[in-house]
């Protein structure tokens, strides 16, 4: 899969949890502009984890502040998996 | 002006303290509607296991994980008055130098016979035993699969080590074997559970879930802290009681709860596990428990393996109090009793914190729980019982709760 697709498959998954239906960009912050709680973000990656047969670890979560640091982190992950 | 003079910070008032001030707030906002505070409560005077004088008043506990009421229990008081006398009060050491006095094998060992493990180890606290022990076993490239609502000391203990730290949701079978089928050939894994929650009081599905990570090749560590005394046949657990306990190869628990005292320990039968004992930074690099606390903790110990009156005694109160509170309106954290642990749900923390303060008015007190400690942002109020608890009083416990509830308009 491309970033592209990686890309349009997150842009599927984020839909629900995007409750103020903004805009997305790569700049977009999950805990600023979508405003995630911690329960959000397990509830989230959980999606992801299962949409791409991955693991995103905590310690990975920690690194992730962005959209477009998650896209370039699962395309990086599902390529080498 | 000097160009080398003292560069000053601009003064708008923010410094390291700034981080605090959302949660500031929340207690400024908490307070101001005039409740009594719910975190610096004052008991001049404990009676007994259940019963205190708090803020002036006479008062029924039941929130202090009391469970086995072994706090006043005369043999454990004279065994921690007499090694206060005979060797004084405190180790001013490490276990692994000056700090290990014959009360601290003593007290390993009544833990291995409390359990039937090969191996006991003894920390000044449970939240060291668990900071200690997986920060310890697990290292770089290896994995820890936990339930997303485990307790701080785990999470903390992950923090401390260097391993992927992967969180799965709360008593989900199928989510924590998704992740285990994930993680890289050849990475060691420790899986961490609880075998009772303390927020919500519910048990785990250690059977099925200790089976899954044992046919991943994971080592499983169970905190037992909120079920030691009191659940499986010999009070060793919910890993007993389900059948697991010869599979799982640490349990971490705790003397603050139904021990009565304070300290944490792990047992285990793995063939290496007294290695620990250097290699363990919390374990070594603090002051040993003092001597009166260990002798009141063996002492104690020894007297839970043949508790199993009050064990019945407990479940009794339990249920009765489950069922009562159910019965009322009041909305709980499980369908039905699980543990000594009943959590009642508040609509939100104004309420909660308002419903705790009329409970206290009227004599009883229960531990307000309030996020981000709780599973879902919830606001609780655990009511923890103690076999001590006779009938009557958890009647009365019941007729407080009604007389409150109505008071504050949650039933």
């Amino acid at each position: 899969m491309d970033r592209a697709a990686v890309d349009a498959r997150i842009r599927e998954l984020i839909e629900p949890f995007n409750k103020k239906g903004i805009t997305i960009t790569e700049d977009t912050s999950f805990a600023n502009d979508l405003e995630f709680d911690s329960l959000t973000v397990m509830d989230f990656v959980a999606e992801i984890e299962d949409a791409f047969d991955i693991i995103i670890s905590m310690n990975q979560q920690a690194e992730i502040e962005r959209y477009g640091q998650l896209v370039d982190a699962v395309h990086k992950m599902q390529a080498a998996s | 002006m000097q160009d080398n003079a003292p560069v000053s910070r601009e003064s708008d008032g923010k410094d390291l303290f700034s981080k605090f001030d959302p949660i500031i707030k929340m207690r400024e906002d908490l307070l101001s509607s005039g409740v009594e505070d719910p975190f610096n409560l004052v008991m001049e005077q404990v009676l007994s296991p259940t019963r205190a004088i708090c803020n002036g008043r006479e008062t029924i506990l039941l929130g202090t994980y009391n469970y086995m009421g072994m706090t006043f229990d005369p043999d454990v008081v004279d065994a921690g008055k007499q090694a206060l006398s005979d060797f004084g009060t405190g180790t001013t050491g490490s276990r692994v130098l000056n700090g290990t006095y014959q009360g601290h094998k003593d007290v390993e060992d009544a833990l291995k016979e409390f359990y039937a493990m090969d191996h006991a180890m003894v920390f000044s606290t449970g939240y060291q035993a668990n900071l200690g022990i997986i920060s310890t076993i697990a290292g770089k490239g290896d994995y820890i699969v936990l339930d997303i609502d485990s307790h701080a000391s785990i999470y903390d203990g992950c923090k401390m080590g260097d391993a992927e730290i992967v969180p799965f949701k709360h008593n989900d079978i199928e989510a924590m074997e998704k992740r285990l089928k994930r993680i890289p050939e050849g990475a060691g894994i420790l899986v961490v559970l609880e075998g009772v929650y303390s927020m919500l009081g519910d048990v785990a599905p250690l059977k099925e879930m200790v089976a899954i990570a044992k046919r991943h090749g994971a080592m499983v560590l169970v905190d037992e802290a909120h079920s030691m005394g009191f659940i499986g046949e010999n009070g060793r657990g919910v890993v007993e009681a389900q059948g697991v306990i010869d599979e799982v190869d640490f349990i971490i628990g705790t003397f603050s709860k139904s021990v009565g005292t304070v300290g944490g320990f792990c047992v285990s039968n793995h063939p290496k596990f007294e290695i620990m004992r250097l290699v363990c930074r919390p374990y070594t690099f603090t002051a040993s428990l003092p001597p009166s606390v260990v002798a009141t903790a063996a002492t104690s110990i020894r007297k839970l393996m043949h508790g199993s009156d009050k064990r019945a005694h407990l479940w009794e109160n339990s249920k009765r109090l489950h069922a009562g509170l159910k019965a009322l309106g009041f909305k709980l954290g499980t369908e039905t009793a699980e543990s000594a642990i009943i959590a009642v749900i508040m609509p939100d923390l104004g309420q909660g914190a308002a419903m705790w303060e009329a409970l206290l008015k009227e004599g009883l007190y229960v531990n307000l729980a309030r996020p981000p400690a709780t599973p879902g942002n919830m606001t609780l109020l655990r009511c923890s019982l103690c076999a001590e608890h006779t009938t009557e009083e958890v009647k009365t416990i019941l007729d407080i709760f009604e007389a409150a509830g109505k008071k504050v308009g949650i039933i």
